[in-house]
């Protein structure tokens, strides 16, 4: 390819020598600098995909082999007997569906209120500071939050207290994705809402968050993908069960911290169950992301 | 007390950007069942006045106007007026399409619903009647469940005429509705100009002079915020009274 290049750009220089109208220096200069750029960003492109591809192939080596309809259907094991990780699976899905649940309504109505109620005056610059804050916020300093003010209150650990934790996880991520979204589409939409004498709330729920609709899913998405693989916030909040449990107000299993407690333990078979544990997060991470790039490209076709 | 000839009458009214002084003690009276066109080099402020007249302007803050906006006698820049109803009464369409992401059926019934109980019936003949008023019937007729975004550019527009027009307003302002549009979409517009003369007072603003000459009956030519000249669009065009108009007019403005 360079060989070509260069007997390209060598004809070229002949050809303007004989008609002298381009200066072939400069064009010449600007090939080598496009060609240096193009190399270099393909070059940390490579880089970067080369690490993922390579912990998607280690999970995979490890993770494939525990990965059978027993690690769907059989709790942790003691060391040294069979089973599989469905009280963590279980705890994991019921935490981040709760915590999106409870998370999602106030980051949406949030961001609403910051993109279109909130022009004037100071609360909303503040209260964006503040969530700007929130999101670059350790995970592991919202788990200490939660301990302190309702694990402490309440006495114990517990599923409520996990889902909390990632709910807190989930307001900023949606607080700003919602606002983002919102502020994409065209002030001309406001005003030809308004325009019919509607009033503010039905112009911000039936046309402006209808045509961001695609944007908010998409970051509500993100952020799901965010909290299915934190391990810090549930430390301290549900901590972790041997057994299957079905009740949110008792301590309750979840893959981050299975794969924690498993992989620094010094049994085999406990190993095992890590990788399967990460290959399992880290697929449904991967699925969520791709689905949220599939939707956010979805929606300049549809509108 | 209201003029029966007077649909919409600005008195000494002036508008500021913050700082920047936008109209300049605007006085004029626009009449019921006429069109009216603004024209002027950009930045002149005849969006901005045509703004006025809904309030739309209040919408961003900084933007405020001083002076009195009769509107059948009743001056709606008063503190006491309902905003809302004020706009369902003066509708407006934009330069640009803007279709709701929503049926061609509910951008329809968007408006009508907001301040009218319609059995379903009553709406769909309503939707029909302002299609049709907007020309554009035949042409959607079969897709009304569609997205109104799925239409062309001078077919969203015409929706957004027939959506304006289908909550039956008294006051019409058109801002450039046409600067977007191909000749032919263009002609249909103002066809339609002209047939909603009959229920509507229009006013419009507009780039192209020939579009004021034909569609409108009287003429504002604005220049830096002041209204210049006011008067029959026959007598604006053929025998304007400022040399500035003239030469606007003429092309030798600049």
């Amino acid at each position: 390819m360079t060989n070509s290049t260069i007997s390209e750009s060598v004809k070229l220089q002949g050809r303007s020598e004989s008609s002298s109208t381009m200066n072939t220096s400069i064009y010449r200069r600007r090939r080598l600098v496009n060609a240096f750029n193009m190399g270099a960003s393909t070059l940390t492109m490579a880089f970067g995909l080369f690490w993922l591809l390579w912990i998607l192939f280690t999970l995979l080596q490890h993770g494939l082999s525990g990965l059978s309809l027993q690690a769907f259907t059989q709790s942790t094991p003691p060391p040294g007997s069979q089973g599989g990780l469905a009280n963590a699976i279980y705890g994991s899905l019921m935490m981040t569906l709760f915590g999106t649940v409870i998370g999602t309504p106030i980051g949406i109505l949030a961001g609403i209120y910051l993109a279109e109620f909130g022009q004037r005056g100071w609360l909303a610059p503040t209260t964006r500071f503040i969530n700007d804050i929130l999101l670059s916020a350790p995970s592991i300093v919202i788990g200490l939050f939660v301990y302190e003010v309702y694990v402490v209150s309440v006495g114990h650990f517990s599923g409520w207290a996990g889902a909390f934790a990632l709910a807190l996880l989930v307001i900023p991520v949606v607080v700003r994705t919602t606002e983002n979204m919102l502020r994409l589409v065209p002030n001309t939409l406001r005003e030809a809402a308004a325009a019919l004498g509607t009033p503010q709330w039905k112009i911000t729920l039936y046309v402006t968050l209808r045509s961001a609709k695609a944007g908010v899913l998409t970051g509500i998405l993100l952020a799901v993908a965010r909290i299915s693989g934190e391990t810090a916030p549930l430390l301290f909040t549900a901590l972790n069960n041997q057994f299957f449990n079905n009740n949110m107000n008792q301590p309750m299993a979840n893959l981050p911290i299975v794969i924690f407690q498993f992989a620094m333990s010094p049994y085999e078979d406990w190993h095992t169950l890590a990788w399967t544990g990460a290959l399992l997060i880290t697929l449904s991470v991967l699925t969520l992301n791709i689905l949220a790039r599939w939707m956010g490209s979805q929606k300049t076709q549809s509108h | 007390m209201a003029d029966n000839n007077v649909k919409l009458q600005v008195k000494n009214l002036n508008f500021f950007y913050g700082n920047f002084h936008a109209l300049k003690n605007i006085n004029l009276e626009i009449a019921p069942r006429m069109v009216t066109a603004f024209i002027g080099p950009s930045g002149c402020g005849k969006s901005t006045l045509l703004r006025t007249f809904n309030r739309m302007y209040e919408l961003y803050p900084g933007l405020r106007s001083e002076g009195e906006i009769l509107l059948d006698g009743h001056n709606i820049l008063g503190r006491d007026v309902d905003i809302n109803l004020l706009r369902a009464k003066v509708g407006m369409v934009f330069q640009k399409p803007t279709p709701f992401p929503m049926s061609i059926y509910d951008n329809i019934t968007f408006g009508v619903k907001l301040y009218e109980k319609l059995a379903k019936t009553e709406m769909d003949d309503r939707v029909e009647w302002a299609l049709r008023k907007a020309a554009l019937w035949d042409e959607v007729k079969d897709k009304l469940k569609q997205s109104g975004n799925s239409l062309s550019g001078g077919q969203q527009q015409r929706l957004c005429i027939a959506r304006a027009v289908a909550s039956r307003p008294e006051v019409l302002l058109l801002d450039e509705p046409t600067s977007a549009l191909d000749p032919i979409s263009t002609a249909h517009i103002e066809e339609l100009i002209h047939e909603l003369k009959e229920d509507y007072t229009i006013a419009i603003v507009t780039h192209n002079m020939q579009q004021a000459a034909r569609v409108s009956d009287f003429t504002a030519y604005m220049y830096l915020g002041e209204l210049v000249e006011f008067g029959e669009t026959d007598n604006i065009f053929t025998a304007p009274k400022q040399k500035a108009t003239e030469d606007y007019i003429t092309g030798k403005f600049g």
